[in-house]
């Protein structure tokens, strides 16, 4: 369980937000909303221990971050803004490289097989400098297939991707919550998902 | 060995990946390194025994040259995409990954220079003994470059004029490795042993091995927050 | 023995520390002048004129104190940047900013008014001298410090930035030190050594102390006066410096 005391986090003078408290239990999901520049952002990096809250603390499983990174961050599957994706090589030699830094070795098969759910067949080989918006975001989210961990946190999941990409994410993600995981998402949208928790920054 | 080090060498194996699909950017360092040892005679005349003796300085320093030319781009890429972020994130040893990145970092950029460094010191007339004990001097030598030089890269990471600034905050500490590495030639040609020299170039880099990627990871994860 | 604690803390928070160093700045300021004032009479009217150097060596009164602050500077900042990494306390972050621009300027006053007494020494304005060479690096040292703080704009990153490059200098520092004193001693006639002084009459080393008792106390005042400006610029939008700063 994921749980957040007190938290207040700012940015050079700007205070974000102050005195945060929530707990996510197993097989919830958190909505974190606000507009633009609120510190959505800002929340999901202190959640996943990238950087320190001004005051407060964060706990998995009742233990704070920072006391045992290494276990923490196996449990986490982290997505951030940013692609993570090299232009220069194939989005197969994206996923089992980046996995593989993480100390995961899914093997290509099942990394062509999670490409293909998401649609992206015929294009494994092609250097990703060649993909879509879209098709790039559809890469990373294959991680969720390929790489287990019982909490995840996603920055904005649902954004650049078509119809069917999004069904395939939304029903990845309740079954990952039907399995004991735990979610945190950020999104502007309303989400196809069944109803959850809500923070409003 | 396959466990411990797992992540050390997947971290080596990625780079060196993208390494060789960027081919231009590992001959380019080459390049100029070849280039600014080749300008010095043209600066400073071609008199045989004036260029035999400034030989291993000037050797020295275009390696020092050609090591931070692609110190720039040892982490900006990957923080730029978030892949830092996510090797911060994984749950095997970051200082393990980063220091697979700088051992990647040294057989791109270090270990050419190292390969091409006789077929130069033949151009500025140098006897085969001393030759010898240049290049070895740089097979040492180099990695300690890589490796200081990745902790001012992490400290100058995202930071505006980082190419001058880390040039400013890394040479002065380059120091002790060109003093040992370029003047074990000229102790050998003095007469002096080269016993010194070797053996406090190898404890210089020893000490970086265990010491600068751990450095190297606390200024990334400050420059990550 | 809780009561030492409190006091401790109380004084690194940056609204208690700011009316403290307010207060203490104009007795180091005072006391800088005085023995400036003492040290400059001792080193200029008291002591002996050297017999081989003449007059020329009362540069040392200045060069000397100037040498010995500019590594002690680098020292204190170390110190700071270490406690500062290791408690999370913004105001040694603070003193190490404050402490840097005084450090570089003692280690330019030590590098000019050393190459103002080589001239007649050595006939030459700059010679690669062991310890010549060292000081250079530690302005170096200096600059890119300060450079690196001032090219990051979030403060609290800057600081540990800073700290981290303060940490590494100072680990460098000797190996820097030996080794070019190493490769001083390979080239040997190229360099006149410093390392030989002569002896100091008693009153040659008073007017050293009281010229580094001067430098400390300056290094001091102005490290207040600048953490005092740090503070308000770091805290402008908290309530104490409008309550009490602004006033």
């Amino acid at each position: 369980m994921l749980s957040v005391s007190h938290l207040t986090c700012q940015r050079g003078e700007r205070v974000l937000f102050r005195d945060l408290s929530f707990a996510l239990p197993a097989s919830q999901w958190l909505q974190v909303a606000g507009s633009n520049g609120a510190g959505k952002t800002s929340l999901l990096r202190i959640l996943a221990g990238l950087s320190e809250p001004a005051e407060g603390q964060v706990t998995w499983k009742g233990r704070r971050l920072r006391e045992d990174r290494a276990a923490f961050h196996a449990d986490l599957l982290y997505l951030g803004h940013q692609g993570a994706l090299k232009e220069e090589l194939t989005p197969l030699e994206n996923l089992t490289l980046g996995l593989g830094m993480e100390g995961f070795s899914p093997g290509e098969e099942a990394a062509a097989e999670a490409l293909g759910r998401f649609g992206l067949q015929g294009r494994e080989q092609l250097p990703t400098r060649y993909l879509s918006a879209g098709q790039r975001r559809r890469v990373l989210l294959c991680r969720l297939m390929l790489r287990p961990a019982p909490l995840w946190i996603l920055d904005e999941p649902f954004t650049a991707l078509d119809v069917h990409a999004v069904g395939v994410l939304s029903r990845l993600i309740e079954r990952h919550l039907a399995s004991g995981g735990s979610a945190v998402l950020t999104s502007h949208q309303a989400m196809p998902l069944p109803p959850g928790l809500s923070v409003t920054l | 060995m396959n466990g411990a080090f797992a992540p050390f060498r997947q971290a080596v194996r990625r780079d060196l990946l993208l390494a060789a699909r960027h081919k231009t950017e590992v001959i380019t360092a080459l390049f100029f390194f070849v280039i600014v040892v080749n300008l010095l005679p043209l600066g400073i005349g071609p008199d045989q025994d004036l260029l035999r003796k400034i030989a291993p300085g000037a050797l020295w320093i275009g390696a020092l040259l050609a090591t931070l030319l692609g110190l720039q781009r040892l982490f900006a890429p990957d923080h730029q995409d978030g892949t830092l972020e996510q090797m911060a994130l994984s749950p095997q040893p970051f200082t393990l990954l980063i220091a697979g990145k700088i051992m990647a970092h040294w057989l791109v950029s270090g270990l050419p220079v190292v390969m091409v460094a006789p077929l130069l010191g033949v151009q500025f007339d140098l006897p085969g003994r001393s030759l010898a004990i240049l290049t070895l001097s740089l097979l040492l030598g180099t990695p300690i470059l890589s490796l200081i030089g990745a902790v001012g890269a992490a400290l100058t990471l995202g930071v505006r004029g980082s190419g001058v600034l880390l040039s400013l905050l890394i040479l002065p500490l380059y120091i002790p490795a060109l003093i040992f590495g370029a003047g074990a030639v000229e102790a050998d040609l003095a007469g002096l042993g080269i016993e010194g020299h070797f053996s406090l170039l190898g404890a210089l880099l020893l000490a970086c091995i265990v010491f600068a990627p751990w450095v190297t990871t606390v200024a990334l994860r400050v420059a990550l927050e | 023995m809780s009561t030492s604690l409190i006091n401790w803390f109380k004084f690194a928070s940056p609204a208690s520390f700011y009316p403290m160093a307010g207060r203490l700045v104009p007795w180091f300021s005072a006391a800088a002048l005085l023995l400036a004032a003492a040290g400059l009479w001792v080193g200029l009217a008291i002591a002996p004129t050297d017999a081989q150097q003449g007059e020329g060596y009362r540069i040392i009164f200045v060069h000397v104190p100037a040498s010995w602050m500019s590594m002690f500077i680098y020292c204190v900042m170390a110190f700071w940047s270490a406690l500062g990494l290791s408690f999370n306390t913004r105001l040694s972050g603070m003193m190490t900013s404050a402490l840097a621009p005084t450090g570089a300027l003692f280690a330019f006053l030590s590098l000019w008014t050393g190459s103002l007494w080589g001239k007649p020494m050595w006939g030459a304005w700059w010679v690669w001298d062991a310890r010549l060479t060292s000081q250079l690096i530690l302005f170096f040292l200096y600059l890119g410090f300060i450079a690196l703080q001032a090219a990051i704009d979030d403060p609290r990153r800057a600081d540990k930035a800073g700290a981290i490059l303060a940490l590494v200098g100072v680990v460098n520092v000797p190996i820097i030190y030996f080794s070019v004193q190493w490769w001083n001693t390979l080239h040997q006639g190229a360099s006149v050594s410093m390392t030989k002084a002569p002896s100091m009459a008693h009153t040659m080393l008073a007017g050293m102390l009281l010229m580094a008792l001067a430098f400390w106390a300056y290094t001091i005042a102005m490290a207040l006066i600048r953490v005092r400006c740090i503070i308000l610029e770091r805290e402008l939008t908290s309530e104490w410096v409008k309550k009490n700063a602004m006033e």
